[in-house]
C-alpha cells in the first residue's frame, strides 16, 4: 500500500517538501514568476526571443469587449480561449469548428454565443486566477496536432512536459488526455503520462492515476517504445525557453502542430513530480549531477549532448 | 546555510520557551494542570490595649522568615494609628504610634500563607556566646551532663541531640532531675537548654511559632530550640529531641525579647487564631510570586481583567490550531480548501460541539452546493455570485435554526455561530474544484478540510492544553520552533509515501 521512506530515497524520488524548499525558492526568483504566470507575458517574451508559439489572435481585457466578441469570432473557424493567468489548465475552453450560429466544442458538445460570453466573463472576472485577481482572456490559435499521436489520445491535445534544470533539460513525459481528464493534459485531472527518455526521445513506462500504466486507457493502444518526432527540436526549443525566463527549474510545455511543427504553449515555475512515476525513475539523481556541474555550457549543443551524456551515466 | 539558521532558530526558541515555562513551573510554582486546590492558612494577631490618655507606642514582632509556608499576602490594620514595619536582625518588627490613645484598642496584623517547599532560612550569624559561671551545685551537674554527651558525638549538631536526649531521658540521673526542677515552663525550660549549652559555647536562641492546625482556631506560639553550627541555625524540639522545624509549625520570632513592647498603655493582650480555606493553585503561586516578585508574574496574563482574560484563552488556541494545519499538509499531506479555514471552522465547532458542528456543517455545504451548481447555469459574474451564495448560506443557517427550533432541538440553534463568509467561500472553490477537478477531489479536499477541523477542535478544546497555554504563554515560542522546523522539513509527505506506491514496483 504504502512505499518506504528509505526506497523512495534510494530511487531518488524527489518530494514535494524538497521541491519547494532546495530547487523552486533557490533558483526561481520571485520576480520572475509573473512571467509564466501570465501567459500574455511569456507569449510576448517567446516572440522577442524568436520562440515558436500558437499565434496570438485577440486578448480581451474588459467586460465590455464581449460585446465585440461576436463579429470577431464569426472570422474564426476554430480557436481556443484560456485565462492569462490559469493555473494547471483552468479555464480553457477549445473550439474546434462551428455549427451554424453554434459552436463545437473540443469534448463535441455544441454550445451557443451566450455561453462563450459567460465563460469569458468568469475569466475576467478571475474565476481561474491565482487569488481571484482580474484577469484577461486571449484568443490565440488552435494547434491541430501531429496525427502522430491520435491513436494514444482522447480528444484534445496531447503535449510534452520538459523539465529544465539550470538550462538544461533532465526529464521529458508525454502527457496524454484521457476521457477523464476531458480533453485536458494534466495529470491530476486525469490525464496518463508516458515518460521520455532524455537521451533518446523514445517513451518508456506511463502513470495513470498515479498507477503504472502502459497502455492509453481509453485507446487501449501501448505507449511503450514510441520515438518522439522532432525531438533534438523539442529539447532545443526547452532549452531556449529556460534561457529566455531565466528560472533556474522550469517546466516547459511543448505541443506538436502537425503543420508548425513544436510550439512552446506554456511555461511552468513549479512543474509537478508525477514526471516520476511516468518515468520510473526518480529526479533527484539527475538534479544532483546538474548541480554539481562546475559550468554549464552556453551552446545549445553541447547542453543536448550532456544531458544524454548524463542520463546515460545513470543508466 | 539556510538550514542551520533554521535550526539555531529552532533550538534557541524551544530553549528559551522551556526555561521560562521551567522557571515558572519550579521556581514561581506555577502548576502544571489546571484547578489544583491548596490549604491557605490565615494567621491573625490581634492586639488590643487600654491606652491612658497621651501618646502610645505599639511595637510586635511579625514573622520574617517562614520556613516551609510562603507568604502570600498580609495585612495591617491600624485604625488611627501610625505605622510603620523595620527589619531587626531575622526579626521584623512593626510599630504603631499614636498621639492620644483612650480607651480600649484594637490593632491587626493578618497574614495569609500556604505550605511550600520553598527554601528560606534565617541568615544572622551569631558570635559565640562566653562559658557563664554556674553556681553550684549546678555547675558539676552540667558539667557531667556535657562531658557524658561529648564522648558520643561528632558535631554541634549530634553534641545537641545528645544533650537533649540526656535532659529529656524518661529515666533522669540525680543530675537530670536537678536541672529540671529549675524550669518551670516550657520557656523556661528551652533557657535552661540554651543556658547548658553556653557551658561549651554553643551559639543558642529560642524560636517562637504557632502550630497551624485543624482542631482550633485559637493559638499561642510556642517556644523551639535553635543552635548555630557554624552554618545555619538548626532547629530542636526542646522537650522531645527531635531535630527541624514540624511541618505544621507556623515561625513568628527567633530571640528572647518580649513579643510586643507598649508605652502608654496597659492591660495589652495579643491573641493568635488560625483558620484554614482553599484557594486555587494558580492563584496561590501567583500571589505568592508578587512577594518573590518575578517579572513572569507582573506581565502575566492572570493580571489582566477576567473578560480579557477569555478571549486571550481561545486567541492562544488558534496557533494550536495553525500548527495542526501545517503538520497535516506539510507531514501529512492532506489537501484542505483554503489554508486556515479549518482552524475557524473548528473553532465554530467549540460552540456547536463535535457532533452536531460536523452535521450542520456537511448539511450546510451540501445545500449550498447544489445550490451552487444551480446558479452556475444562470451565468452570473463572479462577486455577485459570491454574494449570491453568502445569503444562501445566511437563509440556510436560519431555516436551520426556525426548524429546530419547532422540533425543539434547541442544540441546531448554535449554527448561527458558523463564519458564514468562511461556508460561502467553502462552497465557491467546492464547486470550482468539482468541476475542473472532478467530484473525487472536491470531496476529498472536503473530507481533508473536515478532518483537519475536527482535530483542530479536539486539540484547542482540550483543557489541558489550553490551561497550559494561558499560564505558560511562553511556549508559543516553542510552537514557532516546530513551525520553522517543519518549514525546513524537505523529507517526504505521508500522502506522497502512497503515491508514489508504485515506484517500488520498478527495477531500474
Amino acid at each position: 500500500m504504502l512505499c518506504s521512506p528509505g526506497i523512495l530515497k534510494d530511487k531518488g524520488v524527489l518530494s514535494i517538501n524538497r521541491r519547494n524548499s532546495d530547487f523552486i525558492m533557490r533558483y526561481n526568483p520571485r520576480r520572475l514568476f509573473p512571467l509564466v504566470d501570465d501567459k500574455l507575458k511569456t507569449k510576448e517574451l517567446a516572440l522577442q526571443h524568436g520562440i515558436a508559439v500558437p499565434k496570438l489572435l485577440g486578448i480581451i481585457e474588459i467586460y465590455h469587449q464581449i460585446k465585440q466578441l461576436a463579429p470577431f469570432l464569426e472570422t474564426l473557424d476554430d480557436f481556443v480561449i484560456k485565462p492569462s493567468h490559469g493555473s494547471g489548465g483552468s479555464g480553457i475552453l477549445v473550439v474546434t469548428g462551428r455549427s451554424g450560429k453554434n459552436f463545437c466544442k473540443a469534448g463535441g458538445d455544441l454550445i451557443d454565443f451566450d455561453h462563450v460570453a459567460h465563460h469569458v466573463s468568469n475569466i475576467l472576472s478571475g474565476m481561474y486566477s491565482l487569488g481571484g485577481r482580474n484577469d484577461h482572456a486571449i484568443v490565440e490559435y488552435r494547434v491541430k496536432f501531429d496525427p502522430f499521436f491520435a491513436a494514444i489520445s482522447y480528444q484534445g491535445v496531447p503535449d510534452i512536459r520538459v523539465i529544465v534544470f539550470k538550462g538544461i533539460p533532465v526529464a521529458a513525459m508525454l502527457r496524454l488526455p484521457t476521457r477523464e481528464s476531458q480533453g485536458k493534459a494534466n495529470l491530476h485531472q486525469g490525464a496518463m503520462g508516458v515518460g521520455i527518455d532524455i537521451a533518446t526521445g523514445k517513451s518508456c513506462g506511463g502513470v495513470y492515476r498515479d498507477k503504472i500504466c502502459k497502455v492509453h486507457p481509453d485507446t487501449g493502444e501501448s505507449t511503450e517504445m514510441i520515438e518522439m518526432p522532432h525531438w533534438s527540436k523539442i529539447i532545443e526549443l526547452a532549452m531556449k525557453c529556460a534561457d529566455t525566463v531565466g528560472l533556474g527549474y522550469l517546466g516547459v510545455d511543448i505541443v506538436l502542430d502537425q503543420d508548425l511543427g513544436p510550439l512552446m504553449l506554456e511555461l511552468n515555475a513549479r512543474p509537478g513530480l508525477n514526471v516520476q512515476i511516468a518515468n520510473g525513475v526518480g529526479l533527484l539523481k539527475m538534479l544532483d549531477q546538474v548541480e554539481s556541474l562546475k559550468e554549464v555550457p552556453s551552446s545549445l549543443q553541447e547542453r543536448a549532448n550532456l544531458a544524454v551524456e548524463l542520463a546515460q551515466k545513470l543508466d | 546555510m539556510g538550514r542551520n539558521v533554521v535550526r539555531v532558530w529552532v533550538l534557541f526558541l524551544t530553549v528559551v520557551g522551556l526555561s521560562i515555562c521551567y522557571y515558572k513551573f519550579a521556581v514561581l510554582g506555577l502548576p502544571l494542570k489546571p484547578q489544583q486546590d491548596t490549604e491557605v492558612w490565615t494567621v491573625q494577631a490581634k492586639i488590643s490595649f487600654l491606652g491612658d490618655g497621651g501618646p502610645a507606642i505599639m511595637e510586635l514582632y511579625l514573622p520574617n522568615i517562614i520556613p516551609g509556608y510562603l507568604k502570600l499576602d498580609e495585612d495591617f490594620i491600624s485604625g488611627g494609628f501610625g505605622f510603620s514595619v523595620s527589619e531587626e536582625g531575622d526579626n521584623r518588627k512593626a510599630q504603631w504610634a499614636i498621639r492620644r490613645a483612650r480607651d480600649l484598642k484594637n490593632l491587626y496584623y493578618r497574614i495569609a500563607v500556604a505550605r511550600s517547599d520553598h527554601q528560606v532560612m534565617w541568615q544572622s550569624h551569631p558570635a559565640f556566646p562566653k562559658a557563664p559561671d554556674y553556681p553550684e551545685p549546678y555547675a558539676s551537674a552540667i558539667r557531667s551532663v556535657l562531658d557524658e554527651a561529648r564522648t558520643s558525638s561528632a558535631d554541634i549538631a549530634t553534641y545537641t541531640a545528645e544533650i537533649l536526649q540526656q535532659l529529656n531521658s524518661q529515666t533522669p540521673n540525680e543530675n537530670v532531675k536537678l536541672l529540671r526542677n529549675k524550669a518551670g515552663s516550657a520557656e523556661q525550660w528551652v533557657k535552661e537548654l540554651i543556658n547548658v549549652l553556653q557551658g561549651v559555647r554553643i551559639p543558642a536562641r529560642i524560636l517562637w511559632g504557632l502550630t497551624t492546625s485543624d482542631a482550633s482556631s485559637y493559638s499561642q506560639l510556642e517556644p523551639l530550640l535553635q543552635v548555630h553550627n557554624g552554618q545555619k541555625w538548626l532547629t530542636f524540639d526542646p522537650l522531645t529531641s527531635e531535630r527541624g522545624i514540624p511541618a505544621n509549625f507556623f515561625s513568628w520570632q527567633v530571640g528572647s525579647k518580649p513579643l510586643f513592647h507598649l508605652t502608654g498603655g496597659e492591660q495589652v493582650e495579643v491573641t493568635f487564631s488560625v483558620v484554614k480555606s482553599y484557594k486555587e493553585q494558580i492563584e496561590v503561586a501567583r500571589s505568592g510570586a508578587k512577594y518573590a516578585s518575578s517579572i513572569f508574574t507582573d506581565y502575566s496574563l492572570l493580571s489582566l481583567p477576567v473578560q480579557s482574560q477569555s478571549i486571550y484563552r481561545l486567541l492562544l488556541m488558534v496557533p494550536i490550531g495553525a500548527l495542526i494545519v501545517v503538520f497535516m499538509r506539510t507531514l501529512v499531506g492532506i489537501s484542505t480548501f483554503g489554508t486556515f479555514m479549518p482552524v475557524l471552522i473548528a473553532l465554530a465547532f467549540r460552540e456547536t460541539q463535535l457532533f452536531w458542528g460536523v452535521l450542520l456543517f456537511s448539511l450546510i455545504v451540501a445545500i449550498g452546493l447544489m445550490i451552487r451548481f444551480y446558479l452556475e447555469r444562470l451565468m452570473l459574474l463572479l462577486i455577485p455570485r459570491l454574494a449570491s451564495i453568502l445569503i444562501i448560506v445566511v437563509i440556510l443557517m436560519l431555516l436551520i435554526s426556525l426548524v429546530s427550533h419547532q422540533l425543539e432541538a434547541d442544540r441546531l440553534l448554535s449554527v448561527a455561530l458558523f463564519p458564514m463568509v468562511i461556508m460561502a467561500m467553502t462552497i465557491e472553490r467546492m464547486s470550482i474544484t468539482w468541476e475542473e477537478n472532478g467530484a473525487r477531489d472536491a470531496i476529498l479536499q472536503g473530507f481533508g478540510s473536515l478532518l483537519v477541523a475536527i482535530l483542530g477542535y479536539l486539540a484547542m478544546t482540550n483543557e489541558q492544553l489550553m490551561y497550559v497555554m494561558f499560564v505558560f504563554p511562553e511556549l508559543l515560542l516553542v510552537l514557532l520552533a516546530a513551525s520553522l522546523w517543519m518549514g525546513r522539513y524537505n523529507g517526504y509527505r505521508l500522502f506522497e509515501l502512497y503515491r508514489f506506491r508504485e515506484m517500488k514496483k520498478i527495477e531500474r
